[in-house]
């Protein structure tokens, strides 16, 4: 699989700025109220919230299919009410319907895509064989994508948003309805693109692990307005910091384990066979606590580890649940640690 | 960054690339071609044999009611183009794909000229199917070959005309519903013409008034010239005016429909 | 019949009554709610019938036709295609119904399946005959003649309501076997080409090539002109019309009733 290491040429003009950005719909109600954002050149911004957030209106602003009602935002250095031309050059845009022509094929949406941005036909070949073998289409490039599986169509539309080469991308919900392996893949790329071609990436997604996994920083919004805004890690020590749990083998030693955890941080109060513990620098100490209880020769029976989540954090914003947020934490546990919701 | 002369200078392109896109889909669906071929002529076989006996009404134009209702199928045709002419940009909107062509430098315009390229395609099947199947099944031909060119160019424009009515309802509604509905009242302007009968003939007056002011009757009455008398001016003149008039109007309108439909800044 | 047996047929009787009832009052429902939804059924017919007994009037000047009126040449015609399609047209809610899953509901509440379509058809008449009121009446203020008496006119719509009838199990047994809305161009087709086949626009001895060839063994053609014997006051070879179309309903009763076999094997 070819892979490009040219550097962005226009880095420093591959960001995002939004200032106060609203959008009024007539007789409804604001759909984005008073946004205010910066994405850095290549980076990945993760846009989370629930349905009817305003992401996607979001969105649709940024990319010039809806003009804003009031405030300012500008895409790759260009105003995106009176510059939309620019815009639309610079950018790459797979929308939350993957909007594809069922009689066509792969191959011909390329060509199709990349006529109407004035590519040649020889670039238009070069371009779309690249792109089409690496989201793994190369197969059924030439079958008609009425056939082509929902994960198919995803990629075949994240193809599409870069034929013309964009410095920044749009993704919104990317993979919704996708399995968790056309997820990966396409959480793969994503990446790749960001690290390795340094497009810039604003995503959408009402998937905690989404943005926790892919973005650099997080945005999270509710009924329009932004209500947290850092990275995934630093949003999360905010709103709390990691506690362990454990619990000895032999229960004569359960003091002596209480001091152990104790050196690592505030003791809380715990079930009667348990020691609890809120460690002080975070997840990283899990390890060393895990060393000082072998050098004490405490045996553990049971270790739980309590992360708090991006769940936790738009609670703790918005005083409601993201929907989704139990059967998200419920998929994918990580690493063999046991994840629960942090505790108060 | 894109101005406005390099974005005129890339319409042409544009409009090859979605006019290709087009015919692609219309080719690819022969369900949209067949119904439009075959309805036609079953309706033409039909009536030039069941109403035959018209031809013996004192001052029917021609002794072959074939010959008299060859023309019919060429506005049928044409009321077909609107459908899909409008049906598959109502479907683009529907589907978001409209979208997806609003965030690329297309200019609206392009996007009309390429429905309209499928339409022509189609319109030209018909029109050498009408043509070929009316010929060997007796119908005459007075205008001659130099007629077939004429014949064309009328149907082209007529099919054209029609398909620009489809692009503006399917701009202004976003539903293929819509589109739909609009084919009941296509076929009302069809039958209340001069269709079936030519209009001096017509017993009722109301309905040789509803005739009179359609202009559906001049298309017809057009294209029928070539076929019963050869080369009628004043007929192939009207026909012709209407056609681009009704084109050019319904043009317009779907131009302005583009540009609410498609709000990007 | 024992006692217990002639309770379990009561019962059995009151069931399939309580089904056929249900649907019929589904669809009626509807109706009344979105009276639009009748437009199509009653626009058609009245633009055809002003279509073609209006701009074909000059046919009536043509040397051989002796019928009394041409409007009432056009209506008869126009009676008998509203039925027809009127069977027809529930086919599409029949098929509508099958896309959305909600006839699988239906089998499975039913004990007796045939009656949820004897729901759809008495639906299907009830619509026709207040279409053809309308229509009737619309015809008769703007200057229809009739000749026929009243006993001619009641053999002229019950031969409609059998071609109605038998243009629903037609319907609806093509619905049975295809199961979705895309099928109504298989339904529609062979209705428009057996109306078509028959003399629409003059009688049948003015009528030259194929289609002349065609109407004389389209049975359709029999009750055509049947009706337009009963409607000038005139019956001619009735019988044989009621046949025809005691025929067309007895072969499509079968072609539904196989029709339902197949559905329930696949639909429930």
């Amino acid at each position: 699989m070819s892979q490009s290491t040219t550097p962005n040429l226009n880095a420093a003009n591959n960001g995002i700025e939004v200032a106060d950005l609203i959008r009024v719909y007539k007789k409804g109600p604001r759909a984005v109220d008073g946004v205010s954002l910066t994405v850095a050149p290549g980076e990945i911004y993760g846009f989370l919230g629930p349905n009817g957030a305003g992401k996607s209106t979001t969105v649709h602003i940024l990319t010039t299919l809806l003009p804003p009602t009031s405030g300012t935002a500008r895409v790759a250095g260009f105003d995106v009410a009176r510059e939309g031309r620019a815009v639309r050059d610079a950018i790459g845009v797979a929308l939350q319907e993957a909007a594809l022509d069922q009689y066509l094929t792969g191959r011909e949406h390329m060509r199709l895509q990349g006529g109407l941005h004035g590519l040649s036909a020889q670039e238009i070949k070069r371009r779309g064989d690249t792109l089409l073998e690496r989201v793994g289409l190369v197969d059924a490039a030439d079958r008609r994508v009425g056939g082509y599986s929902g994960g198919m169509k995803r990629r075949l539309d994240l193809a599409l948003a870069l034929i013309h080469e964009p410095r920044l991308l749009f993704l919104d919900e990317p993979t919704t309805g996708l399995d968790i392996q056309s997820r990966t893949a396409l959480w793969d790329e994503v990446g790749r693109l960001a690290r390795e071609e340094g497009v810039t990436v604003f995503l959408t997604t009402q998937y905690l692990e989404e943005a926790d996994a892919l973005a650099d920083r997080v945005g999270i919004i509710d009924q329009g307005k932004l209500v947290a805004e850092d990275t995934p890690d630093r949003l999360k020590a905010e709103i709390g910091r990691p506690t362990v749990e454990a619990m000895p083998s032999d229960g004569m030693k359960l003091g002596r384990l209480e001091a152990v955890l104790g050196r690592f941080g505030e003791q809380l109060p715990a079930s009667g066979e348990f020691a609890a513990v809120r460690l002080t620098d975070g997840t990283e100490e899990l390890t060393e606590v895990i060393r000082e209880l072998d050098a004490e020769g405490i045996e553990v029976a049971d270790l739980k580890l309590h992360a708090p989540t991006l769940a936790d954090v738009f609670l703790a914003k918005t005083g409601r649940s993201l929907e989704g947020a139990d059967s998200d934490q419920g998929e994918q546990p990580t690493g063999g640690q046991v994840l629960e919701p942090a505790r108060a | 960054m894109a101005t406005s002369a390099t974005v005129s200078a890339a319409l042409p392109s544009q409009a090859r690339y979605l006019a290709w896109r087009s015919v692609l889909r219309t080719i690819r669906q022969p369900i949209m071609i067949v119904p439009a071929l075959v309805f036609p002529l079953f309706l033409l076989a039909v009536n030039s044999s069941g109403l035959d006996a018209a031809t013996q009404i004192p001052g029917f134009p021609t002794d072959s009611y074939l010959t008299f209702a060859l023309a019919f199928p060429f506005l049928q045709g044409a009321i077909f183009a609107t459908n899909t002419a409008g049906t598959n940009l109502a479907d683009d909107i529907g589907s978001g794909f409209f979208n997806r062509l609003s965030l690329t430098p297309m200019g609206g315009s392009a996007l009309l000229a390429g429905q309209l390229a499928g339409v022509m395609v189609v319109a030209s099947i018909q029109m050498v199917a009408y043509l070929a199947v009316g010929l060997a099944a007796g119908a005459s031909f007075e205008a001659g070959v130099g007629g077939i060119p004429v014949l064309f160019a009328l149907s082209l424009a007529t099919a054209a005309a029609f398909g620009a009515l489809g692009l503006f309802v399917g701009l202004r509604s976003g539903s293929g519903e819509a589109v739909q509905g609009l084919f009941p009242l296509m076929f009302v302007l069809l039958f209340l013409s001069s269709a079936a009968m030519p209009r001096d003939l017509i017993a009722h007056d109301w309905f040789q008034t509803a005739a009179t002011i359609n202009p559906v009757s001049y298309l017809i009455e057009g294209i029928r010239s070539l076929f019963i008398t050869g080369w009628d001016g004043e007929a192939l003149a009207l026909a012709f005016a209407i056609a681009v008039a009704i084109f050019v109007a319904a043009l317009g309108a779907a131009g302005y429909a583009m540009r609410d439909r498609m709000v990007r800044t | 019949m024992t006692p217990a047996g002639r309770e379990g047929a009561r019962t059995r009787r009151q069931r399939y009554v309580s089904v056929a009832r249900a649907v019929f009052w589904r669809h009626m429902y509807t109706v009344f709610h979105k009276p639009e939804l009748l437009l199509p059924a009653l626009v058609f017919p009245l633009f055809f019938y002003m279509a073609f007994a209006g701009g074909l009037s000059g046919v009536a000047n043509a040397p051989g036709f002796d019928y009394y009126d041409y409007n009432a040449f056009q209506f008869v015609f126009v009676l008998l295609q509203s039925a027809a399609f009127g069977g027809v047209f529930i086919g599409f809610s029949i098929g509508a119904d099958f896309d959305s899953g909600f006839t699988r509901r239906l089998f499975l509440a039913a004990g007796d399946r045939s009656a949820v379509f004897a729901g759809y058809g008495a639906a299907a008449l009830v619509r026709a005959l207040m279409v053809w009121a309308m229509v009737f009446a619309i015809a008769l203020l703007t200057g229809l003649n009739v000749d026929a008496g009243a006993l001619d006119l009641v053999g002229l719509f019950w031969l409609a309501i059998l071609v109605n009838v038998a243009a629903f199990l037609f319907a609806a047994g093509m619905m049975l076997r295809f199961r979705t809305m895309q099928a109504a161009p298989a339904m529609q087709i062979p209705v428009f080409m057996i109306l078509m086949t028959a003399p629409v626009y003059v009688p049948r001895d003015l009528i030259q090539g194929w289609v002349e060839t065609a109407s004389k063994f389209n049975p359709a053609t029999a009750i055509v002109e049947a009706g337009r014997s009963l409607m000038a006051g005139d019956p001619f070879h009735v019988l044989l019309a009621f046949a025809a179309a005691a025929g067309f309903v007895s072969l499509f009763v079968v072609f539904a009733r196989r029709g339902l076999r197949k559905a329930e094997a696949n639909a429930v």
